[in-house]
């Protein structure tokens, strides 16, 4: 059984739009998968689903060999803790230090302040910001602050990663440094990762599966280093 | 542990909350108080009303005057019948004899005139306590029907007019004190929604990090707790001074006699509690309603 399978989902929203359409996929432990598509094509639905955010109107999203979709609503924070989420707009709060933004989530899950104050900082460490412990994200740069978001994601150390276009705000000298610290994740840690995105460079360079969603459909399942630039996001 | 852990960090993120929004819980503490004023004012009125109810109702018994030369047999056949009445709870036997000494004990100028008259001409008498109150009227009807019985008195009219005009009062004030409750739960509803709205990021974060919905709602609930409970502290040191002050410079009466004052002790403190359970059940409630309304977990 895959970690991660999409049984023939759809995702129909109230105002009656399709987000996406009988879509069925698999996906192994330790994998590393861009989700490409033009906006509104229904990449950030199927990120959504696995996260929970959304539930499907059919079919079966499984994670974990959970059926996500069948999680109660009260629930839905032991799905959450198993997983590590990277937005584009960060969603750091600015009255923390990088430290406290970190020990946040570890907080909210009710561990203890001995068995926080390691995993943060080695968290802190793998992204490469242990000397900014203390600063508030004001006083840093886009790509800093993506990386604290990024330690925030990985210090429970959760068993997939879900990116939702964590270089989109950045530019491409940093979204390349993000992309490392990311890739490194999945190799030094065996995390499965699940990354949306608008950046063909990055999709290109990192060389590895890519799913294409397109009014959806799924359109393309590009096995590792298959996908060629050229073809259209 | 973990519990103890996620109720302290609770508790510090509330207070937290109560000093970033200042004016806002100071507003809630406000109308909290100034509600608990008035309840606390109606919960005295009301008590004492009942009190002097009650009083009245214990005082008030019905005088029932027999037929002269009636039986020993006959005397004791109308008691049966009294007794045998749900609402009647006590029926005393009063001979005219009794009466006579009583009255002569009154008054000397009764005595003497009494003494002039060779027989006595007052009557003999049951002395009939009630339970209910309302249905006295009912209960003297009744008694009034039972043959050798002469007269039935019982202060008619009055009593229940007396009676009746407290149970309005009463009812009224219930009712101003449920209004005022719910209008304080609005308010500290609100209070909690402009908290949720300021801290909605953070909210945000920690559904995503996996926070447990009572972790989220638990710091909103006894933020609540609290404005309730320090919304309550000026109303039960008005209740407590302000009672025992009043009772002193009443004498213990207000007005009249029919009306007899609670005793502060332990009165006060009984009340005090009812205003610190009720500020903080309202500050519980209300702020759940805005956790339910405005969180969606």
């Amino acid at each position: 059984m895959s970690f991660i399978e999409l049984k023939n989902v759809s995702k129909v929203y109230k105002n009656g739009v399709t987000a996406l359409a009988d879509m069925s996929v698999e996906i192994e432990k330790g994998e590393f998968v861009f989700v490409i598509g033009l906006t509104a094509s229904g990449k950030s639905t199927f990120i959504k689903m696995l996260y929970r955010e959304e539930k499907p109107t059919q079919g079966n999203v499984l994670v974990g060999g959970l059926n996500v979709g069948k999680i109660r609503n009260g629930k839905v924070y032991k799905l959450r803790r198993k997983i590590g989420i990277v937005f584009q707009d960060f969603k750091l709060l600015p009255k923390l230090t990088v430290y406290e933004n970190v020990a946040f989530a570890l907080e909210c899950v009710g561990m203890k302040e001995k068995e926080i104050r390691p995993k943060v900082l080695d968290a802190l460490n793998r992204v490469g910001l242990k000397e900014k412990v203390r600063c508030f994200p004001n006083e840093l740069s886009g790509g800093e602050q993506q990386r604290v978001c990024i330690a925030r994601a990985i210090v429970n150390e959760p068993k997939l990663l879900i990116c939702d276009e964590p270089t989109g705000n950045l530019d491409p000298e940093t979204s390349q440094e993000i992309m490392k610290v990311i890739d490194g994740i999945n190799k030094d840690l065996k995390t499965t990762i699940i990354m949306a995105t608008h950046d063909k460079d990055i999709v290109n360079r990192m060389k590895k599966r890519v799913l294409v969603i397109d009014h959806g459909i799924l359109v393309g399942d590009y096995a590792k280093g298959r996908y060629k630039s050229h073809e259209s996001i | 542990m973990k519990v103890f852990r996620i109720i302290g960090r609770s508790i510090r993120d509330s207070f937290k909350s109560i000093g970033r929004n200042f004016s806002l819980s100071f507003a809630s503490i406000m109308c909290t108080t100034i509600t608990l004023i008035l309840v606390s004012v109606a919960i005295i009125c009301a008590a004492n009303i009942e009190n002097a109810t009650k009083l009245i109702e214990d005082e008030l018994s019905i005088v029932i005057y027999l037929d002269s030369g009636l039986s020993e047999e006959k005397i004791n056949n109308i008691k049966m019948d009294i007794n045998s009445q749900s609402n009647v709870s006590e029926c005393i036997f009063k001979s005219k004899d009794e009466w006579k000494l009583e009255m002569k004990d009154f008054s000397t100028t009764y005595g003497t005139i009494l003494d002039y008259l060779d027989n006595n001409p007052l009557l003999d008498s049951f002395q009939v306590k009630v339970y209910d109150i309302e249905d006295i009227h009912k209960t003297a009807e009744y008694i009034k029907s039972i043959e050798g019985v002469k007269e039935v008195k019982y202060g008619e009219g009055m009593v229940e007019t007396v009676v009746s005009t407290f149970d309005v009062v009463e009812k009224i004030v219930i009712v101003v004190v449920v209004a005022l409750i719910l209008v304080t739960a609005f308010l500290i509803s609100n209070t909690i929604k402009l908290t949720i709205i300021n801290r909605r990021n953070e909210i945000e974060i920690m559904r995503l990090v996996g926070a447990s919905n009572t972790f989220i709602k638990l710091p909103f609930v006894i933020e609540g707790f609290i404005i309730g409970i320090i919304g309550s502290i000026i109303p039960i040191c008005i209740t407590i001074y302000g009672y025992v002050i009043l009772f002193t410079k009443m004498g213990g009466e207000l007005f009249t006699n029919l009306i007899i004052l609670i005793k502060p002790y332990n009165f006060v403190f009984y009340v005090s509690l009812i205003l610190v359970i009720i500020g903080a059940l309202v500050g519980m409630f209300g702020s759940l309603k805005a956790v339910r309304k405005h969180l969606k977990i």
